[in-house]
């Protein structure tokens, strides 16, 4: 049976590991490549990397990071942030990184989906939706690290990303990031619902029992999860345990 | 004894060529691992691993395109009858032909067509991406030393649907029984990816590095 994936997720900046309330407020939380060593050991399925700036070097320090990450670790690495281009993602490809994760410059331009599909394969190919609730069963798709409102709606974009070759959904509900409150599960189930690509939820953990609902509730195929992991509240042996004692198929 | 990982153009060549660093630690031998395209290289190697990125057309297209090199291949495997191991798409290679994206024909090492996986539970996705659990027959070289039912990295859509059941070492669940693994004399595949899949995996490489030592 194929089992339900817990990614922790290292917010990179200059190199470093963060992590912000709702985008802002940075805190450091140490070096990458040694969180990643601590979650490969302690059972992680995946490791996410977001770069949240990206400017020319810091893209220089991130692929430097990628590669020490690479080196130390046996499970899939996704890395996004500022990927916006076919030669992006063949470095950080090269780099050690098995998907990317592309958010803004697919919303910018359709055709770099398909196109990076094409090239790299769609398994590679992570869409990140930052969705915003604007109202009644409504969200918005924002982009640029959830600064720019892009006027689209989340379920009108979900098709065209699946129709264009996307191999997965990376969901962040930006009205839960950051608030420990859980994943906004009606929104997490309704994308899962919407398309037959698999979508990994983020945005709002705060405890295991909001692992357990993004996957008994919002139906996700892989949860994502930040602070709740790098701050030591828990580690990825005791969400892996509790999600286990509670039923959910999970990689022990 | 030199192995070498063909560079065509695919993927992340580093992640495997560090898996079968560290699995060559477990192999009582001098191993120099090599990544290249060069028919030379390939035709003096031990040992070839071929893995594979993207769609089975793109891959074929680009072995195609590198002068002599589906050669090489086939002499390395056929005539001179040494190992072989294709990861995921590399894997797939094996077959008589795919259908991603338009038929294409492969090696045809091992009969059997590519086709897509076709799911009639909705509440499963494609790609069949993340861990699954792998049952393989007993007594088998590429298993050895590894646990029944232990986890395995996969991420395709795509499925090798082989001739003969034989050829088939390997096999995981999702609906139906998906192909995990292929051997026949001198050629291994897995469809998952050995070299994300932390310590089962290595094994894997190892074991397929002892293989006739």
């Amino acid at each position: 049976m194929l089992k339900k994936r817990i990614i922790p997720c290292l917010d990179v900046k200059e190199g470093r590991v963060v992590k912000g309330i709702n985008f802002i407020d940075l805190k450091d939380a140490g070096d990458p490549v040694e969180q990643a060593k601590i979650y490969d050991k302690g059972g992680a399925d995946e490791l996410c990397f977001l770069n949240i700036t990206a400017s020319g070097e810091n893209k220089k320090i991130l692929l430097e990071k990628v590669k020490q990450t690479a080196e130390n670790c046996f499970i899939p690495l996704t890395v996004g942030g500022g990927v916006k281009s076919i030669d992006d993602i063949q470095q950080l490809l090269l780099a050690g990184a098995d998907k990317v994760s592309i958010n803004t410059a697919a919303v910018e331009n359709i055709n770099f989906i398909k196109e990076s599909s094409l090239k790299f394969g769609s398994q590679c190919i992570v869409i990140a939706i930052d969705a915003k609730k604007i109202g009644n069963d409504k969200w918005r798709v924002y982009t640029h690290g959830g600064k720019n409102d892009s006027g689209i709606d989340v379920f009108d974009y979900l098709k065209i990303v699946e129709k264009n070759g996307a191999g997965e959904i990376l969901l962040t509900s930006m009205d839960r990031d950051g608030t420990k409150t859980g994943y906004d599960i009606e929104l997490t189930r309704k994308v899962v619902n919407n398309v037959s690509i698999p979508v990994i939820a983020s945005g709002g953990v705060g405890n295991l029992e909001h692992l357990y609902k993004g996957f008994s509730e919002g139906l996700a195929s892989a949860v994502l999860a930040a602070s709740i992991f790098h701050y030591g509240d828990y580690t990825i042996k005791d969400a892996k345990n509790y999600l286990f004692k509670k039923g959910i198929p999970i990689r022990i | 004894m030199q192995v070498t990982i063909v560079d065509y153009g695919t993927g992340n060549l580093h992640s495997v060529r560090k898996a079968i660093n560290f699995a060559a630690k477990n192999v009582n031998k001098n191993i120099t691992i090599k990544i290249s395209n060069s028919p030379k290289e390939i035709l003096k190697s031990d040992k070839v691993i071929l893995p594979g990125q993207g769609s089975y057309k793109q891959c074929m297209d680009n072995i195609k395109n590198i002068p002599e090199l589906e050669d090489s291949l086939n002499e390395f495997v056929i005539k001179k009858k040494k190992p072989i191991f294709g990861i995921c798409v590399g894997m797939q290679l094996f077959s008589n032909e795919g259908l991603e994206q338009e038929k294409t024909k492969g090696f045809g090492w091992i009969s059997g067509i590519v086709k897509k996986i076709v799911l009639k539970d909705k509440n499963l996705k494609l790609p069949h991406m993340g861990w699954n659990e792998v049952k393989f027959a007993e007594d088998n070289l590429l298993f050895k030393g590894i646990k029944n039912l232990s986890h395995y990295y996969f991420v395709h859509s795509y499925n090798f649907d082989v001739k003969d059941q034989k050829n088939v070492v390997a096999t995981t669940e999702y609906e139906k029984l998906i192909v995990a693994a292929v051997l026949k004399d001198n050629i291994f595949g897995t469809q998952f990816h050995p070299e994300k899949s932390q310590q089962n995996g290595i094994k894997i490489f190892s074991n397929f590095l002892k293989f006739n030592l």
